[in-house]
């Protein structure tokens, strides 16, 4: 049976069409992710998968509980982080840690095995008040706030936006972790590299779910020609190859651009052409796709 | 080319108590580059960016940005200056046009300056028929567009981006990345934090700021050279892991 089942969920709030007819299964045991970007519903989605929201239509059931009927019995198994910072700021590390364990009728003693690799980090902080923690350490006791009532399946709503390139590695380290003791997990993140971090993911833009798959299997069924350019002048280098014929689109892409051509595209050309424009050291070559490739490649569709 | 220098940092350092947030930091910027401020959390980017606003003053050292003395002149800097962040740029309940024209009357610009330049800009922006509408309301990635147009309406030497593109569609912050350098183009200086890595490649040059002191500072490709690294990313990981404090 699947951890989650998600059948055609819609929210609309007013006139914004938040979630758009979603559907998808997480299976056991599964590290799943959920990439886009802000505004494209992934909290919305979150929210209604944990009982907080209802959908306008559809259905969900997660553990084997329907969201609507069964919400008090599914609000046991299930640990939530939120993307805002969701603890209780005048209270310490500490009382924070015992407060959600009790309202789950547990001590942080009970299940201090499930929290120990993380929490040792904010052991020296924890007669400090939550609100007075560093970003990197409040996201810390959110995780612990959310796990410390052992649920089978953790729901992590951008747990590294705006957390630097280094940390975000150690959060992942810390989720892999996780879910090799059998915890189900649900995150999203606005991150295209975290994307192939995941078993499996969903590409969300404006409420819809484009495409669902692993991380390699999306990057192979990458559908264009995608070719990757750099020159000696790579401010103008972008507009000169999308004014060049056969090119679809082009876009910046770290040290080098990106570009999608057609049927018909010379690459010899393309290089002669570039040249007679002053480029020098050109480089060009046809490009693997990556995740943050394919899902500009879907929103363009 | 003559290299103007628009920010000037001599041992610029901050204390809070015990605590060094900002160590003998010294770098020149020059006008129209566009220069990316990396750095882990808590390394000490913020305050060093507070103390270059002058919003900040410093414990020690030497800062003049735009030609102004960030103690002594700091009022002078705020003047000179635009400051975008994805935390705090617009305000959500009010107009398109309001928000520009609220920015604009802070920077002293005249009315009838101010409604020339907004035609321009909100044509330029394909944002005409969106003049009247709540900032609340229109899409994250316009919001961004919007507020970096705003920030450097009054026509500024230079501009400060902390963490313009967090949280927006590949598409959008790379149309966000178009438009800074058509800034530096126009000779504005960009000064920029930001966490993805592949927005470091795009700078002319960029610090990297480890546990208060700035312990590289180069062009992408002679930091990728001196770390035998095939990306940013891997330079920044290679450095960052050396630091000893977070936040």
């Amino acid at each position: 049976m699947a951890a989650v089942t998600v059948e055609n969920i819609t929210k609309r709030y007013g006139d914004t069409v938040a979630l758009d007819g979603v559907s998808f299964e997480v299976e056991p045991g599964e590290l799943f992710g959920i990439i886009g970007p802000d505004g494209a519903g992934k909290t919305s989605l979150f929210r209604i998968i944990a009982t907080l929201i209802l959908a306008d239509s559809g259905t969900a059931t997660v553990l084997g509980f329907d969201v609507v009927k069964d919400y008090k019995e599914l609000r046991k198994r299930i640990g939530y982080m939120p993307g805002r910072f969701s603890l209780y700021q005048d209270m310490t590390v500490e009382e924070n840690l015992a407060f959600f364990a009790s309202v789950f009728g547990t001590t942080i003693e009970a299940n201090y095995h499930l929290v120990e690799g993380i929490y040792k980090f904010l052991e020296p902080f924890k007669k400090r008040r939550a609100g007075k923690l560093s970003g990197g350490m409040k996201q810390k006791l959110a995780l612990c706030c959310a796990l410390i009532h052992k649920p089978d399946i953790l729901y992590l709503d951008e747990p590294t936006t705006g957390v630097d390139p280094v940390s975000r590695k150690e959060f992942w380290e810390m989720l892999k972790q996780l879910q090799q003791e059998g915890i189900t997990i649900i995150v999203s993140t606005p991150y295209m590299d975290e994307a192939n971090l995941c078993d499996r993911i969903a590409l969300i833009q404006e409420g819809r779910f484009m495409q669902i798959d692993t991380p390699q299997r999306i990057r192979s069924g990458y559908s264009a020609l995608l070719w990757v350019v750099r020159t000696n002048r790579m401010h103008s280098l972008l507009n000169d190859v999308r004014a060049f014929p056969g090119v679809d689109y082009g876009y910046a892409f770290g040290e080098t651009h990106h570009f999608v051509a057609g049927e018909g595209f010379d690459p010899e050309g393309l290089k002669r052409y570039l040249r007679d424009l002053g480029h020098g050291d050109i480089v060009l070559y046809p490009g693997e796709a990556t995740i943050e490739d394919c899902y500009m490649l879907l929103a363009k569709q | 080319m003559e290299e103007e220098i628009v920010i000037h940092a001599e041992e610029l350092t901050k204390t809070f108590g015990t605590f060094t947030a900002v160590d003998h930091i010294s770098f020149d910027v020059r006008r129209g580059e566009v220069f990316g401020f990396l750095g882990a959390n808590g390394a000490g980017k913020t305050t060093a960016m507070r103390m270059l606003c002058g919003l900040s003053r410093p414990t020690s050292g030497i800062g003049t940005v735009a030609g102004y003395d960030i103690v002594r002149q700091a009022e002078k800097i705020k003047r000179n200056i635009g400051y975008m962040s994805q935390k705090f740029s617009l305000y959500e309940d009010l107009r398109v046009w309001e928000n520009i024209r609220l920015y604009a009357g802070i920077y002293g610009m005249h009315d009838r300056e101010i409604a020339e330049k907004t035609d321009a800009l909100l044509e330029r922006l394909h944002f005409t028929r969106e003049r009247n509408t709540m900032v609340s309301q229109l899409p994250l990635g316009w919001k961004q567009k919007l507020a970096f147009s705003v920030s450097i309406f009054h026509d500024p030497a230079i501009v400060f981006l902390d963490e313009p593109t967090g949280g927006v569609d590949p598409y959008t912050r790379r149309q966000f990345w178009e438009m800074i350098y058509e800034a530096a183009d126009r000779g504005i200086t960009v000064f920029v934090t930001t966490h993805y890595m592949d927005e470091a490649e795009y700078c002319d040059r960029v610090s990297i700021m480890v546990d208060g002191r700035i312990e590289v500072l180069d062009t992408p490709g002679n930091l990728k050279e001196r770390f035998g690294a095939r990306s940013m990313d891997e330079v920044f990981h290679s450095l960052a892991r050396k630091a000893t404090r977070s936040e």
